[in-house]
Formats: structure tokens, C-alpha cells, sequence
């Protein structure tokens, strides 16, 4: 495993653990399919929260928040939709979240979770 | 609550509107979007303000920021909003004081190193935020004169962004940065003419004194060399300073236009334009893409626009002066909105008999075919020679001759005569004989018909349009002030319909 995905699991650990913490039910986590990969899907009381997790151990090149483009989440939109349509859960509705892992040098990681991106 | 707000000001045509504006910080996606009816050079503001942040050591907040400049159906432009969109936005990250940020007017262009750059109009949107009840201002260093020409405005000048955030409480260190200098044009100093420099021409001097005692409009016309331009770059000395309104409203077109050296304060003497013939419409009554900008005419308002060698302006030029002619305003209707700006200008016009220039007198000299010479001076169209009150020939002149006299012993007579008429003006609302209505004029004529007995058999031969005659009355009201009387007398009607007619009479 390379370093960066050694990063990236890590950072979906500390997102699954955040949203544990917060009463959610962690549905499924890396579901892949031909089109992407989810890396997070979950249930807030009724609601099913899609999340796509993004982390980065500086800020050098930016927030991992504004890693997030139009493009990538255009594609968890899709991917919300196809993961609705191979499972049997019935949600009041659907939703997109991101969580922004930063994990410096030193120090505790900043988890930030952004609710409603679209 | 994660929202931020500050005021600005809109410039349209002169007018300006205080414009709040406003930042909203959403924990979603980092973004940065300006609404309320941005231009192309507002909507790159948002690029400015991010590296101005950034530059001046603030932090960047990592938040769905929208920038709302309201009311947001009026159309607004330019880079001046940079100022208060960033202030509007650290505020709103609370990297300031909200409170002391609200209810101030920022102005001022951000450049990429945090520093603040002078605009262009400050002068009349710094007045239009005190009209409006907001006299906290903040401009760029270069602009802070100019700021602090408006009565009772509370004027701060700043170097860098990151000054005005730590005067809000940011915690940043203020740079030592060189301050952007002005990049006014600075106004050609003109040196000081003296009409004794003009050999001979009594008639074309007296002419002068007239057109400069009442405002009257004046056409020159006469053979190359015989200092019709020279004449007409000599009236503004004749002509009293302006008053403190109008060398506000002056100075506030210079502003806009960006003609203007705060340095000096108000420009308080009347301004002299002279395009060249070469000039076109939208250079001389102003334009310009989205809301258009002043031109020459309107700089030259309250004070000369000189047109040397008129008929060679093209047609669509000269026509355009007609409605500042008639109005003293220009109103430029765009599809981005309407500006007006005033215009108010003496107009002063020079050509030549013909193409050749020789034709006077006799015009035995004279080269042209008289269908040339037509068309020459049919540039000067009916409608436009209509509303210029003094027409008058200058002959060639001759050199040696007495001196004529200067500059300030004609001035001291022009300023008497102006006194005469703002104390028989004084419950109107005009100041001089060219801008009363012919109504008024005629009212208070007195009951002498045989005052008006000539103009009317002008009229009847069709020498004279009925517009004329009141142009005829408005001079010699200016001829009776000229030599102390309290109302025209027959010998003034007469002369001046003889100044209108080039000499010719009706």
C-alpha cells in the first residue's frame, strides 16, 4: 500500500469513527463499482448521508475541502443513485456530506465535516 | 451568525448610491461568489480580493462565501468595491471586529500585494455617503485629499488592506509598504494668456467682453492669422471664479473623468476644453462601455469649450451639442443604465470664410468654388448657429496699432456686470443673460415697443427665427449691464442684433 492511500484509508477511518460518534448507522464503506468508489454511506435518523471523505496532511496545495470539484461530486451524485438502486433501504431522503480530514506533522487530526454540499 | 457588512458607493453618470454590502460565510464547499449585478471588472474583484487577502497574512476562511452588493438590481462597475468586499468578508470570518466595520463607506482598488490603490470619482461618492448620512470613510492614501474636499466627512486614508483590517482589531501585521501614488492625469498647466497679447481687433475684443459678461455663446470668423485662437484661449481669464456649488459639481466631473489634482483642492476656475476636430461624438459628450464616462463637453461645464476650425468637426459631433446647448446637461442612455452628466459650457467657435481662407472682403484672393464655400460653412447647421448669441467677422489684422488692454481691467468689468445680473436675477434661478427664458426676458422689458419694433421686421423677412430674437434680447440685456443700465435701450438691440448677424444686421 502507498503512502497516500496508507493517508486516505486513515482519514476515512477517523470519518467513520466522527460520524459513529454522532449516532449515525454506517451502512456500507468503500462500496466500488465500475464508475467509483463511496467512501462512506450512512443513515442520520432517516436520512442517508453520502459521504466522500477527503484528507491531506498540509494545507501546501489547499484545503482538502477545495479538493473537493464540481466534477467529483457530480460523480458521488451519480454513485448516490446507483448505490439506492442495488440496495433495500427505503430513506426519507438523501444527502451529501464531506469530511475534511488535515493531518499535521504534529498535533491532533482536524476532522471538519461539511453537511449539505449540493 | 457568520455575516459581514459594510457600504460602498455606486457611481452612475454623477449620482451615487450607497450600496451595502454584504458577505455570508456557509460551512459547505469552499466557494466565493459575488452577486448583485457585478461588471467584468467588479466580478475579477473576487480574484483581487482572495490574493489581496492572503498577501496581507490574513487567513483565507474555508467557507461557502457570498458577496451580495445590494440593492442588487443596480447596476455596478468598477474596481472600487475591492476594498469593501474584503473588509465586508473578514468581517463576516470574524478575522474583525464586525461592529466596527458596519456603517462605514470603504473605497479603494486592492492590488495582488494587499496594497490600496486610488479610484477614479471619489469626489462625488464620498459626497453622496455623507448626503446619505455616512461620513466614516475609508479611501486610499492617494485619494484622501480629494476625500477630504467634502464637508463633513471623517476621511481615513490607507496604504495595505491589512491597515484597515487592524484598525477593525485584526490580528496582522501592518506592512511598511510605499503607497500607491495617484495616476491622475495631471491637468495641462496653461500659462496665464493675456488678451493685450491680441494686435488690433477692437470688435473681436469687445465681442469677447460680451460673450464672457452674460455666457453668451460666440462664433469667430476670419481669414488664418488673425487670432481667433488666440482670442477664444483668453476668454477663461475673463471670466470670474466659480462659485462654491459649481466648483464642486466641476470638480466632480474632472474626478470622474480622472482630469483632476486633488493636490489643489476644488478646481475653482472655469475650465477650458479644446478638442480637436478629429474628436469623435463619444469623445466630446462622453461614452464608453456599460455606464458611460464624461467627455469633453461636460469637463467643460461652467466653464469653454473652444471648437478651432468648426466645420471641420464631422457633422455627428456637431449636432451632439445641441442638447447641452438647450439643456445644460448631457444624459447618455446605455443598455447598463443612464448617466447624466451636467453641461453646462460656453461654447466658442472659430472657422475660416472658406476652405482657402481668403475669403474676405472682396474675396478676390479666394481659390474656392462657391459650391465649395457652401458646403463649407453649411457644416454649421441652422439649428446649431441658432443658439450661439454672438456671431462676429474678424478682418485680417494689421500689426503695431495701440495695445489693447489686459486681461484684469476687462475682467473687473465682467465681474461688475455678472454682479448686475445676479442682483436682478437674484429670485430666479438663473445667473446669467444666456440662460433666462425668452418669456422673462420680454416681461420685464418695459413697456418701449419700439425696443422690439426692428426684431419683429427681422422676423417678418425671415432674417431673424423667433428663437433669435429672444438671443437677440439676452445680448443686449448684457450690453445694457455692460454700460450701467437698468434696461436695454433701442441702441443696444440694435448692436446686438448686429453681433449676431455677423455684422451684416437683418
Amino acid at each position: 500500500m502507498r503512502a497516500k492511500d496508507a493517508v486516505g484509508r486513515y482519514g476515512e477511518d477517523l470519518a467513520a469513527a466522527h460520524v459513529a460518534e454522532r449516532g449515525w448507522t454506517v451502512l456500507d464503506r468503500n462500496w466500488r463499482v465500475a464508475a467509483g468508489e463511496l467512501d462512506l454511506v450512512a443513515l442520520d435518523g432517516d436520512e442517508l448521508v453520502v459521504v466522500e471523505v477527503k484528507t491531506r496532511r498540509s494545507t501546501a496545495f489547499g484545503h482538502p475541502a477545495e479538493a473537493v470539484t464540481p466534477r467529483k461530486l457530480a460523480r458521488v451524485r451519480r454513485l448516490a443513485a446507483q448505490w439506492l438502486a442495488s440496495h433495500d433501504t427505503r430513506p426519507a431522503s438523501v444527502r451529501i456530506d464531506v469530511i475534511a480530514v488535515l493531518l499535521p506533522r504534529q498535533g491532533a487530526a482536524q476532522v471538519e465535516h461539511l453537511v449539505g454540499v449540493v | 451568525m457568520a455575516l459581514g457588512r459594510t457600504l460602498a458607493v455606486a457611481l452612475v453618470g454623477l449620482r451615487g448610491h450607497v450600496v451595502e454590502v454584504e458577505a455570508h460565510l456557509a460551512p459547505s464547499l469552499p466557494a466565493f461568489t459575488l452577486v448583485g449585478l457585478p461588471d467584468a471588472a467588479l466580478a475579477e474583484s473576487r480574484d483581487r480580493v482572495r490574493a489581496a487577502v492572503s498577501s496581507s497574512g490574513l487567513a483565507w476562511p474555508q467557507r461557502r462565501i457570498t458577496v451580495n452588493l445590494s440593492p442588487a438590481t443596480l447596476p455596478k462597475s468598477g474596481s472600487t468595491f475591492d476594498l469593501a468586499i474584503a473588509v465586508a468578508m473578514l468581517a463576516g470570518a470574524e478575522a474583525v471586529v464586525p461592529a466596527r466595520a458596519d456603517g462605514v463607506v470603504h473605497l479603494g482598488e486592492l492590488g495582488l500585494d494587499g496594497r490600496l490603490r486610488p479610484v477614479r470619482g471619489v469626489l462625488p461618492a464620498v459626497a453622496a455617503a455623507v448626503a446619505a448620512g455616512h461620513p466614516r470613510v475609508v479611501v486610499p492614501r492617494g485619494n484622501l485629499a480629494e476625500a477630504q474636499l467634502v464637508p463633513g466627512v471623517q476621511a481615513v486614508g490607507a496604504d495595505s488592506l491589512a491597515e484597515v483590517a487592524a484598525r477593525y482589531g485584526a490580528d496582522v501585521d501592518v506592512p511598511d509598504v510605499v503607497p500607491v501614488a495617484a495616476d491622475h492625469a495631471a491637468p495641462t498647466s496653461r500659462p496665464d494668456l493675456d488678451l493685450a497679447d491680441v494686435v488690433g481687433q477692437s470688435d473681436a475684443r469687445r465681442s469677447l467682453e460680451v460673450a464672457a459678461a452674460g455666457g453668451h455663446h460666440l462664433l469667430m470668423v476670419g481669414p488664418p492669422g488673425t487670432g481667433k485662437t488666440m482670442l477664444a484661449a483668453r476668454l477663461p481669464g475673463l471670466l470670474p471664479d466659480l462659485s462654491e456649488a459649481d466648483a464642486v459639481e466641476v470638480t466632480a466631473v474632472h474626478s470622474v473623468a480622472g482630469t483632476f489634482d486633488p493636490g489643489e483642492g476644488l478646481l475653482r476656475r472655469p475650465p477650458f476644453e479644446d478638442p480637436h476636430h478629429t474628436a469623435t461624438p463619444a469623445s466630446v459628450v462622453g461614452g464608453g462601455s456599460g455606464v458611460p464616462r464624461p467627455g469633453a463637453a461636460s469637463r467643460a461645464h461652467r466653464g469653454v469649450l473652444f471648437l478651432d476650425e468648426a466645420p471641420e468637426f464631422t457633422t455627428a459631433v456637431l449636432q451632439t451639442l445641441r442638447q447641452p446647448l438647450e439643456h445644460g446637461e448631457l444624459v447618455l442612455h446605455r443598455a447598463a443604465g443612464t448617466a447624466r452628466y451636467p453641461a453646462r459650457f460656453q461654447l466658442v467657435l472659430a472657422a475660416n470664410p472658406c476652405p482657402c481662407g481668403k475669403a474676405v472682403g472682396k474675396g478676390l484672393g479666394c481659390t474656392c468654388r462657391s459650391e465649395q464655400r457652401r458646403r463649407y460653412f453649411g457644416k454649421l447647421s441652422g439649428p446649431l448657429l441658432d443658439r450661439v448669441d454672438l456671431q462676429v467677422e474678424l478682418g485680417p489684422a494689421r500689426p503695431g496699432g495701440e495695445p489693447g488692454e489686459p486681461s484684469a481691467v476687462v475682467a473687473a468689468r465682467v465681474a461688475a456686470c455678472r454682479a448686475a445680473q445676479a442682483a436682478r436675477l437674484a429670485a430666479t434661478p438663473w445667473r446669467t443673460n444666456a440662460e433666462v427664458p425668452g418669456g422673462w426676458l420680454r416681461a420685464h422689458l418695459g413697456a418701449d415697443r419700439s425696443l422690439t419694433a426692428e426684431l419683429d421686421r427681422a422676423v417678418d423677412r425671415g432674417t431673424l427665427s423667433l428663437r433669435g430674437v429672444d438671443r437677440v434680447l439676452r445680448v443686449a440685456w448684457t450690453l445694457a449691464d455692460l454700460a450701467g443700465r437698468q434696461a436695454p435701450a433701442r441702441a443696444d438691440v440694435g448692436q446686438a442684433l448686429l453681433l449676431r448677424t455677423r455684422g451684416h444686421g437683418a
